[in-house]
């Protein structure tokens, strides 16, 4: 008895699953889109993949530590001042994909997030910003005294 | 089923804050277990957040993102009574959704 009504609460979250899937996810296609960047094993890879080398910009506030005392968690906030902001990226230089998060920004939604992220060793951290379809970028160095990708 | 999100949402002159905690391992995939096996990759790698049914913010997420994540954003026109439904699916094809009532 039991063991069919597991059965059965699995069917239904199967089901239940598949039509949120279909529902929430209309990053699809933009996700593959992003594959290749998750995957470039230094920043010019990144930026190969993106098709441009953002130019530095002083619009975008980045906001992170200096010293990290765990790389594991490295609190990043990003806020870009130039109109029409689409996306706001994050890279950390020297991990193995430098590639860590990318967000989209609707309009209406303003040009602000605020993550964390792991930084495997000391490192430059870039916010890169597209705007207008054009890439923007800022860095700041964290210290890690402790590193975030160590087993 | 991973454990439910902790969200919170305020409201302050048209611009709602969401802050977003989610619970997961966040596995790059390149840590070793105590055995010296490596601990099969398994993270979030897309994240959507929905005001009222309109996509307010999207993220696709590598695994450099930190353990049971963080994420902060605004947007704006939320009111008291709105809903804001943030949803997450990681590698392995799970989804969790959770949704806060902004007051």
């Amino acid at each position: 008895m039991k063991l069919q009504r597991r059965k059965f609460l699995r069917l239904g979250a199967a089901a239940l699953g598949g039509f949120a899937t279909a529902a929430f996810w209309p990053l699809r296609a933009m996700a593959s889109a992003f594959d290749a960047a998750f995957k470039a094993p230094d920043m010019n890879g990144v930026f190969k993949e993106l098709g441009t080398t953002p130019t530095p910009s002083d619009q975008i506030q980045f906001a992170s530590p200096d010293i990290a005392e765990n790389g594991a968690v490295v609190p990043v906030s990003i806020t870009s001042k130039l109109p029409k902001t689409e996306q706001i990226m994050v890279l950390v230089e020297k991990n193995p994909n430098p590639m860590a998060a990318v967000f989209m920004i609707p309009e209406g939604t303003e040009g602000f997030v605020s993550t964390r992220v792991k930084v495997g060793q000391t490192s430059n951290i870039y916010a890169v910003v597209k705007a207008d379809g054009k890439f923007y970028s800022a860095v700041r160095e964290t210290k890690v005294t402790l590193g975030g990708c160590g087993g | 089923m991973a454990s439910p999100m902790k969200i919170r949402a305020t409201t302050t002159a048209g611009v709602t804050e969401v802050k977003a905690l989610m619970s997961h391992p966040m596995e790059t995939g390149r840590r070793k277990d105590a055995d010296g096996q490596l601990v099969p990759a398994h993270y979030i790698t897309e994240v959507t957040a929905q005001h009222n049914g309109k996509l307010v913010l999207s993220a696709l997420w590598g695994p450099a993102v930190s353990q049971n994540p963080f994420l902060q954003f605004r947007f704006k026109g939320g009111a008291a009574g709105d809903k804001v439904v943030v949803a997450w699916k990681d590698t392995k094809g799970e989804t969790r959704t959770d949704e806060v009532v902004l007051s």
